[in-house]
């Protein structure tokens, strides 16, 4: 037994010095680390959770989801900048977080361009959606309503985010005057809207589709409807030229070899188009998007240049 | 209704689903009792394992060490003067105390039979009245969670009575320490000295580590001359029925301690760490010996544990009403119910009324069910922390120090932070004083300063934006009891004198 064990060992610490070139040939060959930059529970939680066993199909081995919060995801971020690129690591991400944390703040702790996502593989759009016992029904009415009141309060989560960046881009294309109110999380806006603290929310399809009973979307902002809302018309359809909405991905550490990025990018791939995956995905909101590692940088490069447009409209650029 | 409740005995007392509350409990209570872990990474990290179960099982083992984790917390607390959770601070204060006197299992079975008390009281209520109190949920907004937040700060005055100036100082450095780092509202960058690692801010639980553990690690050191072990058993015999009766006998603190905790817990973002807090001032506050709680008496150590097992039941009420988690586990169970295609809401009690009652009863049998398990449990901790030599316990301390700060947030930052703010507490603590306090401002810190950001926005209609804090009735209703809180100390020391008299009367006869 002790001589089985030593055995053992001395092919451990053999696996281990042979493991670099080793890696290219069998990667992946232990467990993946699935690392997720905000609370349990949250929605890039929920994605990753239902990824997760896909994932392990499509890879052969297992994937471990562990949270590292903080700053908005800027915290574990910047760790990304400094983990091994082994490709055994990979961290969620989502935009416009990483292009517009770098641009407004002092020291993100990362450049956007560092994030080298390998797959976006969801949208979500935001919405403008009020109480469902609510006088407003249509947007017209959330306009009317606004003009007469101006300075109603709008909310919604995180600041700057999507939904504060929607909130102000929709007030300049109406010439509303609206007052965003930024909670900690989409779920904490909820009871907010609903116990009439805030007017209305510029908030995600998720939301929508979780609590269908007491939010009343008026329309999605994205170039077509959502699965999950069929008579939610879009702002296009109303005649706006409104879309805004928040973007998830995957992205590995700066350095990762070509060969990996490519597996990881096909398992991802393979995943986005698992059929039960894109049901419990649509059915809570999410929009299937099929971004590659290339298609990704693309995406990046022109919200890039939008937001850096508009922030400096607003005046929010660092200095 | 009670149909469904019938019904939800046969998938609960089965040999399987039994082992697995068993099963669910002991790993809670391991959980709890070590700091660092919570109950919120307990049951995130569980999550996992309960996809190969069917939504009903996943739902009752989560329950299960949710429940056992939240009680757990109080073993540290009491044994070492470390609450093992947020929820526990409070446990501390009396706990500890006791278990210097030799009296560490007796306290433990305070805190069992107090928990299980509690945990009955929240379950009861999100039973029978879970719709009409989820309303509340809505009614708090930005203003009321402000008031809420300076109602909690003026419990420092009745915690820290013998300094109350040391006590707001200490609260007043939570505050600060509750800035660091981005902001809740509008996302400014702030006191990070340029270290992109501190956006994130002091986490809660790093602090805690770093105030409570450290300082009595390095205590325990400073005193390694004088004292081999950290402290000393006394046995009696048939200490577990006289601490049952004993506990019992104090109804008025149990079910007040209890109903605080489970109204708490509806709120969403506040939990176990205001619940209990706000119980144990509460029960120092009608006491008639208020200037005994903190020596180590059975009634702080009720009213803490009793209330942060009633969030448990409480936090559940917007949830599976309203699809609002109230207490941040709760947040985790919502992801779980939403994976196996369960939306909480009303649809969920008729659609789904079967998994609903079995994972509300399964709470019951689990809360139940932990009193034989902690009890268990909680003589094995106790043996082994009072055997254990201190030159032992105290690096073993050290030890899960590191490991609990750095597992919050899987972030090495963290552990420098810990080990700082523990040198920090150190030194505090000779100066006389408290972490209570400190840590306090530091949970409130962010509930109050997004109410308060977010109610001056909301007040920009108003002619008056400073007018959004005084127009809602609840409001009032803080700001009064806030008030009221504040002077407590003050009025009592007026009318001291004529209650003592009624006092001394009492203890003649």
């Amino acid at each position: 037994m002790k001589k089985f064990n030593l055995i053992i060992f001395l092919m451990v610490i053999l696996a281990g010095m042979t493991f670099t070139s080793a890696a290219l040939a069998e990667f992946p060959d232990k467990p993946l680390t699935y690392v997720i930059c905000f609370d349990a529970g949250g929605e890039s939680d929920i994605t990753a959770r239902i990824q997760q066993q896909a994932l392990q199909d499509a890879l052969g081995v297992p994937v471990v989801i562990v949270y590292k919060k903080g700053g908005g995801g800027a915290v574990g971020w910047s760790e990304l900048m400094r983990t091994k690129p082994d490709g055994y690591t990979v961290y969620g991400t989502n935009l416009p977080h990483t292009i517009v944390q770098p641009m407004t703040r002092g020291n993100a702790g990362y450049e956007t361009e560092k994030i080298d996502n390998i797959y976006m593989f969801e949208f979500t759009p935001d919405i403008l959606a009020v109480s469902v016992d609510s006088e407003i029904k249509t947007v017209d009415d959330f306009i009317k309503y606004a003009k007469a009141n101006p300075g109603i309060s709008v909310g919604g989560s995180g600041q700057p985010s999507a939904n504060s960046l929607g909130c102000e881009a929709f007030g300049k294309l109406t010439g509303l005057k609206l007052t965003y109110i930024s909670f900690t999380g989409s779920g904490t806006a909820v009871p907010a809207l609903l116990g009439g603290h805030v007017k209305a929310l510029m908030t995600y399809t998720s939301m929508a589709a979780q609590y269908p009973d007491k939010i009343r979307p008026l329309a999605v902002a994205a170039d077509k409807r959502a699965q999950a809302l069929p008579n939610v018309p879009t702002f296009k359809e109303l005649g706006y030229e409104f879309v805004e909405g928040a973007y998830r991905g995957v992205a590995v550490p700066p350095g990762t070899p070509k060969e990996i990025k490519k597996k990881l990018e096909q398992a991802f791939e393979k995943v986005n188009y698992d059929s039960g995956v894109i049901k419990k995905m649509e059915d809570l909101g999410f929009i299937m998007e099929y971004y590659g590692e290339d298609a990704s940088k693309a995406l990046v490069t022109q919200l890039t240049d939008y937001y850096g447009k508009l922030l400096k409209d607003l005046g929010l650029l660092k200095q | 209704m009670l149909e469904a409740i019938v019904g939800s005995f046969g998938h609960i007392f089965t040999v399987k689903v039994i082992l697995m509350i068993i099963a669910g409990l002991f790993g809670g209570l391991m959980a709890g009792a070590l700091p660092g872990l919570t109950a919120t990474m307990a049951v995130a990290l569980l999550v996992p394992f309960t996809f190969t179960m069917s939504p009903t099982e996943g739902l009752i083992v989560l329950g299960a060490i949710y429940m056992a984790c939240i009680y757990g917390g109080a073993f540290s607390a009491i044994l070492v003067n470390t609450p093992g959770t947020p929820s526990s601070i409070g446990t501390t204060f009396d706990g500890f105390p006791m278990a210097k006197r030799g009296e560490g299992e007796r306290a433990i079975l305070i805190a069992t039979f107090a928990s299980a008390y509690g945990g009955i009281i929240g379950v009861i209520f999100l039973l029978f009245l879970a719709p009409p109190l989820a309303s509340v949920a809505l009614k708090f907004g930005p203003p009321e969670y402000f008031w809420m937040a300076v109602f909690g700060i003026t419990i420092i005055s009745s915690l820290a009575s013998k300094n109350v100036l040391k006590g707001f100082i200490g609260g007043a450095i939570g505050l600060l320490i509750s800035t660091i780092g981005i902001a809740p509202i509008g996302g400014d960058v702030r006191f990070t000295a340029g270290y992109p690692q501190l956006q994130g801010g002091i986490e809660l639980i790093v602090a805690l580590i770093g105030f409570f553990c450290i300082p009595e690690a390095l205590t325990m050191i400073s005193n390694r001359t004088q004292k081999f072990h950290l402290t000393e058993a006394k046995h009696k015999g048939g200490i577990l029925f006289k601490t049952f009766l004993e506990v019992m006998k104090k109804q008025g603190n149990l079910l007040r301690s209890s109903i605080l905790g489970t109204i708490v817990g509806i709120l969403p973002g506040a939990g176990g760490s205001v619940a209990n807090l706000v119980a144990y001032n509460e029960a120092l506050r009608v006491s008639k010996t208020p200037e005994k709680f903190g020596t180590g008496i059975p009634d702080g150590i009720i009213a803490t544990e009793a209330s942060n097992n009633a969030v448990v039941g409480g936090g559940m009420i917007p949830l599976v009403t309203l699809g609002i988690p109230g207490a941040p586990p709760d947040a985790i169970l919502y992801g779980v119910l939403l994976l196996h295609g369960l939306r909480p809401g009303p649809e969920l009690f008729t659609t789904h009324s079967e998994v609903v009652y079995t994972f509300i009863m399964s709470l019951f049998v689990a809360t139940i069910l932990m009193v034989p398990v902690g009890i268990l449990s909680g003589r094995l901790l106790h043996r082994t922390v009072v055997r254990l030599p201190i030159r032992f316990l105290a690096p073993i301390i050290f030890f899960l120090t590191i490991i609990g700060s750095y597992s919050i947030r899987n972030n090495i930052t963290d552990v420098y932070i810990m080990l700082t703010l523990g040198v920090l507490g150190y030194v505090l603590k000779r100066l006389d004083f408290h972490p209570g306090p400190i840590t306090l401002g530091l949970i409130l810190g962010p509930i109050g300063e997004t109410g308060f950001v977010q109610a001056l926005l909301m007040g920009q209609v108003l002619p008056n934006k400073w007018m959004i804090f005084f127009i809602h009735p609840l409001s009032w209703v803080l700001i009064i009891m806030s008030l009221l809180s504040l002077a407590w100390p003050l009025l009592m020391k007026k009318f001291s004198k004529r209650w003592n008299i009624k006092e001394m009367s009492v203890d003649e006869s």
